[in-house]
């Protein structure tokens, strides 16, 4: 069986570093195709990463709670099956055209199932205090108090908290600092060089996501020529089909416009391949599939856009239920590592912060963006008279590289046909609950 | 039945089940909260979840708007919960 290095994932343009949060699999473990294997702590947060192989686990090569470059091997493993040589895994993560198999279903709890209506908290919510599996963890190993940590700004314990905090009372008694770091953490072995003294300060998460988010969108400034576009769509229709929808629904059912909009943008990036994919190494990779980034801001600033994978397979009800999945998981914690990387283009809606409308930033390496404003009444002329309608503005930006205006004008007049016009259908949470499909198309 | 102040607390009870960071914050009857709190129609939604745990009543769509205000909020709760 060929041996495969797994190394430490990018899970975003801007990655340079990852820390090793928790390894959920030991030497010796079998697992299987799209399996989370291991937590990574990144400027944007915990993310849980999945292997693309079935394997066996040789050897863990770095602990938990250390931090290596990106690239930098962290796991040996014995792919089963397999006919290629040494690869990696995340390369084979990376690249939107190889096929993905969606991850074990999530826990209930997180996918919406239809009867209680706790169902819209993920689980973490109700916990007190807010802690990362990371720094819960760290808190147990460290024999700290979780109700006595500090939280940071965004109200989230993190594992620099806990250690933060393990050190003060360390200090308190008396003890050392070294003393406080010998508590074993964990068995693995560790191969890799644990993080110089000095080289990795402790981070302000705050601070930590807005050099992400500078790194990422000056990339995308510099790299991609954008082109913008951008419409007045009539929704009056679509918001009088939501209204009566949503009045038919337990509340746990209910839709938002944002689903609607994710699911138009979804059918329509299907059809424009030159909206829909990446563009990498000086070359376009159109996207059979539609993995829609979802920008979502963080609680206390930042903002984070993973995928809803598979989204032009999903009518309106099952587009709800992944987003609010995945917002769930984007204040909680448990997004996972394909959600990071595969997106093929991304949905930016303002208007719940009022604004009328977006010109938004590429997200790299993707090609193209849609941004939305509010939805505002208007009176506009049709048919020689004036009407009022609800109106919203979408935008699109687009990678010069890869299309041209005429090109990205056919795709937002597909969008504005797309969002003016009442869906088919939407199912409810019981029939969108149904497993995902075995294997996305490539 | 609940008195007034405890209608309030559990309705910032289910706000801050959504917003952690939103306990101890003075909320007054007439602030937005998707102003002060930064909630989004996704964040509102789940405030009705809670509403709906704590009360038993379902807020229908129509009247989402009544919890953008914690005064809204409570004057709906008491009109159509049975004995909050």
């Amino acid at each position: 069986m060929p041996e495969l290095t797994f190394i430490m994932p990018s899970l975003g343009a801007d990655m340079e570093r990852g820390r090793v949060g928790a390894w959920r699999v030991k030497a010796g473990d079998r697992i299987r195709r799209g399996q989370v294997i291991v937590d990574v702590d990144t400027d944007k947060g915990l993310i849980d990463v999945e292997c693309f192989h079935d394997a066996v686990v040789q050897e863990i090569l770095v602990a938990e709670g250390h931090e290596v470059p990106v690239g930098a091997p962290i796991a040996r493993l014995q792919v089963e099956g397999a006919t290629a040589a040494t690869t990696t895994a995340t390369k084979a993560a990376a690249t939107p055209t190889a096929p993905f198999i969606p991850p074990p279903t999530p826990t209930p709890v997180r996918a919406l199932s239809p009867l209680p209506t706790s169902a819209l908290m993920s689980a973490d919510d109700t916990a007190r205090p807010l802690a990362s599996p990371l720094a819960k963890r760290r808190a147990r190993e460290l024999g700290v108090d979780l109700a006595h940590v500090r939280p940071g700004p965004e109200g989230r314990i993190t594992a620099e908290d806990v250690e933060a905090a393990a050190a003060w009372a360390a200090r308190a008694t008396a003890q050392t600092a070294a003393q406080t770091a010998a508590v074993p953490t964990t068995a693995v072995t560790v191969t890799a060089p644990p993080t110089p003294a000095g080289e990795a300060p402790p981070k302000d998460p705050k601070e930590a996501m807005r050099r992400a988010i500078a790194a990422s969108m000056s990339r995308s400034k510099r790299d991609i020529p954008h082109y913008y576009l951008w419409q007045d769509v009539d929704v009056t229709d679509t918001l009088a089909w939501l209204k009566a929808e949503n009045a038919r629904r337990s509340l746990s059912e209910r839709l938002l416009f944002a689903a609607v909009l994710a699911h138009a943008v979804a059918q329509t990036a299907s059809a424009f391949p030159e909206c829909n994919g990446t563009h990498e190494g000086g070359a376009h990779r159109p996207s059979d599939v539609v993995h829609l980034g979802f920008a979502t801001s963080q609680r206390g600033g930042g903002l984070i856009a993973p995928a809803i994978l598979n989204a032009d397979g999903k009518d309106v009800g099952a587009m709800m239920m992944a987003i609010n999945d995945l917002v769930a998981r984007v204040r909680s914690g448990g997004l996972r590592g394909s959600e990071m990387t595969l997106g093929t283009i991304t949905l930016s809606s303002l208007g719940d912060t009022g604004v009328d409308g977006t010109l938004p930033v590429i997200q790299p390496p993707q090609v193209a963006i849609v941004g939305v404003g509010r939805v505002v009444d208007r009176a506009i002329v049709r048919a020689g008279a004036i009407v009022v309608r609800s109106m919203v503005t979408v935008s699109v930006a687009a990678d010069h590289r890869v299309s041209d205006g005429a090109r990205g004008a056919r795709f937002l007049i597909a969008l504005d046909k797309a969002l003016s016009t009442p869906p088919a259908s939407a199912s409810s949470s019981l029939a969108a609950d149904a497993p995902p499909p075995a294997e996305a198309r490539p | 039945m609940m008195t007034d102040p405890e209608i309030r607390a559990h309705i910032l009870d289910a706000i801050a089940t959504v917003v952690p960071s939103s306990r101890g914050v003075p909320l007054t009857d007439d602030v937005d909260l998707r102003e002060e709190l930064e909630l989004d129609s996704m964040d509102i939604l789940r405030v009705l979840v809670g509403v709906k745990e704590r009360f038993g009543v379902e807020v229908p769509d129509a009247d989402t708007s009544k919890f953008f205000r914690v005064g809204s909020a409570l004057a709906w709760i008491k009109t159509h919960a049975s004995s909050p």
